[in-house]
């Protein structure tokens, strides 16, 4: 069997595998860039427990696997009697996980805006939430958008991980035809070639497009 | 004693002492800045100067001492007959009636001229964008810069920065304006357009004005006083033309010796 007889027999189901990565990409990331922004925040707070708390998640979440994550939210949960739907358990372990990275990210990027724009903020009399969200926010938005785009190839890979608990994803669907063709090099050199191609031809022009916009805002176009 | 200068000084710092560990910056420092007053303070790097700058726009706290505005307290506030170290609320209260230009202009980078001039009286006072943006307008034409209202400050010279930067305190309707070096970080050829701005801020705006600067020339040519530091002590204070003239000591003439010849 050629490869291409391979792709007219089993492509459709690497088609609906890389939808379902898709579909649990995009929520994922929505997590992984909304919990950033407040875990980053609270790690930068006055307050000793608000910043423990931020610590705390942001260690066991990095130093943790990923893996063992998934199956804790998927296994072990339902026995504290939080039952979730594979579904969900997928891009939520995913999200949570990488959004821990990303509030390092965050972190950095507001630790960087020069000191001089807290001050000139300051000498114009802004609160402090008016500083951190017209003046500070904005410029470490920039700063963080180059390492958001490798975090959320990360994220793109990592939601492979799903399959494991079922979640019909891109690597369920390799495994599936593997395990029932041995055709191993067709079915996951094909994974391979679409988690690069949705990789580099859809994750990152997004990112440099954004980029782009943002530069513009700051007149540096 | 400092001598009174008027019934109520604009500004007044009464003993203040500035400490970073163990070095001190500022040592029992006294000085009264008269209402409507153009002071410009000189003095050798390291001296302090900027650091009296930076005690009243409220960036750092005094180690001792108290520095007042219109006779209240700034850094401190009334708690229990006594005087407590000011909260936050009392610190946002007191801003409103300072503001200050900086050495490197710290524009917001991602905001037009005219967005950085309308930040302030819309968050802070809450005037409506239409208030704020004929306000800004005004202040941009005074500095010369109505036509760059519209641009970045990445598209803008350094004096151009200072300019908008001008503006952008000025548009908070300060009472007390801070400038620090704001000719420092300027290319020679660009430091006559701020110095024009600067000349007669005082009178148009009723500000009281302190200068640190290092442009001998326009401190002696501007200023209804110059104040000389040493050491973080007040070392000379007088008029212009009996500072730079015939100055009484003989730190304040070492020091303007050697910069005169420098420059």
């Amino acid at each position: 069997m050629s490869y291409w007889e391979f792709l007219g027999e089993y492509g459709i189901r690497f088609v609906s595998g890389a939808i379902v990565t898709a579909e649990q990409t995009v929520p994922a990331s929505a997590l992984a860039i909304g919990i950033p922004v407040v875990f980053g925040l609270m790690r930068l707070s006055r307050s000793f427990v608000i910043r423990s708390a931020a610590i705390a998640y942001i260690e066991f979440f990095r130093g943790t696997s990923l893996l063992v994550q998934l199956y804790w939210i998927f296994f072990v949960l339902p026995l504290f009697g939080l039952t979730l739907e594979k579904f969900a358990a997928g891009f939520i372990a995913v999200g949570m996980n990488l959004g821990a990275y990303g509030a390092e990210v965050v972190r950095g990027a507001i630790r960087s805006v020069p000191h001089g724009q807290t001050e000139a903020a300051i000498a114009l009399n802004l609160s402090p939430a008016t500083r951190m969200r017209r003046i500070i926010l904005p410029q470490a938005l920039l700063i963080m958008l180059p390492p958001w785009g490798n975090l959320l190839i990360e994220l793109l890979k990592g939601t492979a991980l799903v399959s494991l608990i079922s979640v019909a994803d891109l690597m369920f669907a390799a495994r599936q035809v593997n395990g029932s063709t041995f055709l191993s090099a067709q079915a996951f050199g094909t994974a391979l070639i679409v988690y690069y191609v949705m990789a580099r031809l859809v994750v990152t022009p997004a990112m440099r497009a954004t980029e782009r916009v943002m530069a513009s805002r700051l007149g540096r176009t | 004693m400092p001598e009174p200068i008027a019934a109520q000084p604009k500004v007044r710092l009464d003993r203040v002492t500035k400490r970073y560990g163990d070095l001190v910056v500022l040592d029992q420092l006294s000085m009264d800045v008269a209402p409507n007053e153009m002071i410009s303070i000189i003095g050798p790097s390291g001296s302090g100067k900027t650091t009296i700058l930076r005690l009243l726009m409220t960036l750092e706290q005094v180690t001792d001492g108290i520095i007042s505005i219109d006779g209240e307290p700034l850094t401190h506030m009334p708690k229990n007959g006594g005087l407590a170290p000011a909260n936050r609320a009392h610190l946002r209260r007191m801003r409103t009636k300072i503001g200050m230009c900086f050495q490197h202009f710290n524009l917001f980078p991602h905001m037009t001229a005219l967005q950085n001039c309308i930040e302030g009286p819309i968050q802070v006072l809450g005037m409506s964008k239409v208030e704020a943006t004929a306000r800004a307008m005004d202040l941009l034409a005074m500095v010369g810069l109505e036509e760059k209202a519209g641009e970045h400050p990445v598209r803008l010279s350094g004096g151009q920065k200072q300019r908008v930067a001008i503006a952008r305190a000025l548009a908070m309707r300060p009472e007390v304006l801070l400038l620090d070096e704001v000719t420092s970080a300027l290319d020679p050829e660009v430091i006559g357009e701020v110095l024009q701005v600067i000349r007669g801020l005082n009178k148009k705006y009723d500000l009281t004005i302190l200068m640190v600067t290092h442009q001998m020339g326009f401190a002696k040519e501007i200023s209804d006083r110059v104040v000389f530091i040493y050491e973080g002590k007040v070392e000379e204070a007088g008029a212009p033309d009996q500072i730079f003239g015939d100055p009484t000591s003989e730190r304040t003439r070492q020091f303007l010796s050697a910069v005169l010849e420098a420059g």
